[in-house]
């Protein structure tokens, strides 16, 4: 059984682009929850990964919170969650910032990492407070990577809300689970195809905001390197996941 | 003027640094901490603007105390130039000089015109300013280093082996240079090198360290090459060898000077005509070293 041709047939028809339940809602609704996640798990892990990486303290809880939080079963949580919570907004989104927190603290503190240690000697020896440090000197720096690890857990979080429709909950899930109580696999793959667009739009788009990102004077010194590695590359690399 | 009076530094896992070390560091002069790695020099250094505060022990600068003084205003109000020149890397030149007396509150503006002021000091072309410090050399950025150093104008200037990652050429150059500069504008220089000719190239003062910051000589480069306090100096200095163990020959009833191997390093003159003893640098002391050092000047006024 080849369902490809109908599932772009699926998504061609009108009838599924109008009304509430149609396309543009899922995607907007898609895009929303993965939005708000991202956004509560930049709040948590950034700041976080930051205070390591400037401290140079903590680094041990966060890698084992890192591994913890990356071994949780996404359906099995969001399942305790839901019965214990109840249903709603609420399980998914703490389910799925959790999934997020690993990728988004790894980019962090692997972009503090990355900022050249005599750099920061040198900024303190000329007289920078701690905060100066950080904002004038290593957040300019690290920003590439911080920006590298928000694209990884994007590309999680974008993919895994889709499960979140196992509860009733709208985004693209919603098609893939009601495609499947029916049997109807054209609505499925319509909406796998749907969520891998968005997926990887939002990469394309973190990739140029990366790009955007890396300073200048990093920017000229790399194009006298040995050119091993491209920008984009280099700031992926590290805080890569098991993305999905 | 700083002084050290018996300053130790104990680091948390035990080693200690620096055990009970006092020294004066005359104002206006250059001095030289000088020993191989491990030998605390770096450590007397950055106890200077508190990047390390001592065990136990005082430092004064002018008859204060430093431990009295809050370290991110003190490191402010002194010059530090490093290895690698330690520059910003995504900041201008212009903005690196800057950096400093933006801190303290300079209008940007200002502060960039000031530092093109200091790129002309330091012998940098101002068409740099708007650079990268990677579009640099390793000399130019060195320089930049410098002259960020002197941006605030400090009266002291601490340099932790800044001419360490340059290449042996510029280095001579960069040496000469610094001199010259310091016979401008007269700072307190505290200079860490292992290089000892760098040292007695540069030193007004030179401490000599064996490990553990235990001095084992300080003194001008005359006194210390006429007189090694023990072995260890006379080998380090390198007195006992090479180009540094000259011997007088007449030649034509000229007295000529020559090393431990026969070849000629220069002539001897009667010392009014102002060459001093030192044969550190190695370059001919006949007056017409290229780029010669402005030896007369110097001694004349230091001591």
């Amino acid at each position: 059984m080849n369902s490809w041709p109908s599932a772009f047939l699926w998504l061609a028809d009108p009838v599924n682009w109008a009304g509430p339940g149609g396309i543009p809602t899922r995607v907007g609704e898609h895009l929303l929850y993965t939005l708000v996640t991202l956004l509560i798990g930049v709040i948590i892990a950034v700041p976080a990964g930051l205070a390591i990486g400037h401290t140079g303290r903590g680094r041990g809880i966060a890698v084992q919170a890192s591994g913890v939080l990356r071994a949780l079963p996404t359906l099995g949580l969001l399942l305790l969650l839901a019965l214990w919570l109840g249903i709603g907004f609420t399980p998914p989104l703490i389910v799925m910032v959790a999934l997020a927190l690993p990728p988004l603290l790894a980019g962090a503190y692997a972009g503090m990492d990355a900022v050249d240690r005599q750099t920061i000697d040198a900024a303190r020896s000329i007289g920078m407070t701690g905060w100066q440090v950080l904002f004038q000197v290593e957040l300019p720096l690290a920003l590439p990577l911080v920006i590298g690890g928000i694209r990884s857990g994007c590309l999680q979080v974008i993919a895994t809300w889709t499960v979140a429709a196992y509860l009733p909950l709208g985004g693209l899930g919603r098609y893939i689970y009601d495609g499947l109580a029916v049997q109807n696999y054209a609505e499925m793959l319509g909406a796998s195809v749907l969520v891998i667009v968005l997926a990887l739009l939002a990469d394309g788009l973190f990739a140029l905001v990366q790009r955007l990102v890396v300073p200048r004077g990093v920017l000229a010194g790399r194009s006298r390197d040995v050119r091993t590695r491209t920008p984009r590359r280099s700031a992926s690399s590290t805080p890569s996941t098991t993305a999905g | 003027m700083i002084e050290f009076r018996s300053v130790t530094k104990r680091f948390p896992d035990g080693t200690v640094a620096v055990r009970d070390f006092s020294l004066v560091i005359p104002s206006r002069r250059i001095t030289v901490l000088v020993g191989s790695s491990g030998s605390g020099k770096t450590t007397i250094l950055r106890m200077i603007n508190r990047m390390v505060d001592p065990t136990s022990g005082t430092i004064e600068i002018d008859g204060d105390d430093i431990a009295g003084i809050e370290p991110v205003g003190l490191r402010r109000g002194i010059g530090y130039v490093m290895q690698n020149a330690g520059l910003l890397p995504h900041r201008r030149v212009a903005d690196n000089i800057a950096t400093v007396p933006v801190l303290r509150g300079v209008r940007r503006k200002d502060a960039r015109a000031r530092a093109l002021e200091l790129m002309d000091t330091v012998g940098l072309d101002r068409s740099l300013a708007e650079r990268y410090p990677s579009q640099l050399s390793g000399g130019q950025q060195q320089r930049v280093g410098v002259a960020r150093g002197l941006a605030v104008d400090p009266n002291i200037l601490l340099m932790d082996e800044p001419f360490g990652a340059v290449d042996p050429l510029v280095r001579a150059e960069l040496q000469r240079e610094l001199l010259r500069l310091q016979r401008d504008l007269d700072k307190t220089v505290v200079f860490v090198t292992h290089d000892i000719d760098e040292a007695l190239l540069l030193g007004d003062q030179i401490v000599i360290f064996t490990t553990g910051g235990i001095v084992a000589q300080a003194g001008t480069p005359q006194e210390i090459l006429a007189a090694p306090a023990d072995e260890f100096v006379a080998r380090f200095v390198g007195a006992d060898r090479g180009k540094r163990a000259l011997h007088v020959r007449e030649q034509n009833g000229r007295p000529v000077v020559v090393d431990s191997e026969g070849r000629a390093a220069g002539v001897l003159v009667p010392d009014d005509a102002g060459l001093g003893a030192r044969a550190g640098d190695g370059s001919p002391a006949d007056g017409s070293a290229p780029g010669g050092r402005p030896e007369p000047a110097r001694d004349g006024g230091a001591r």
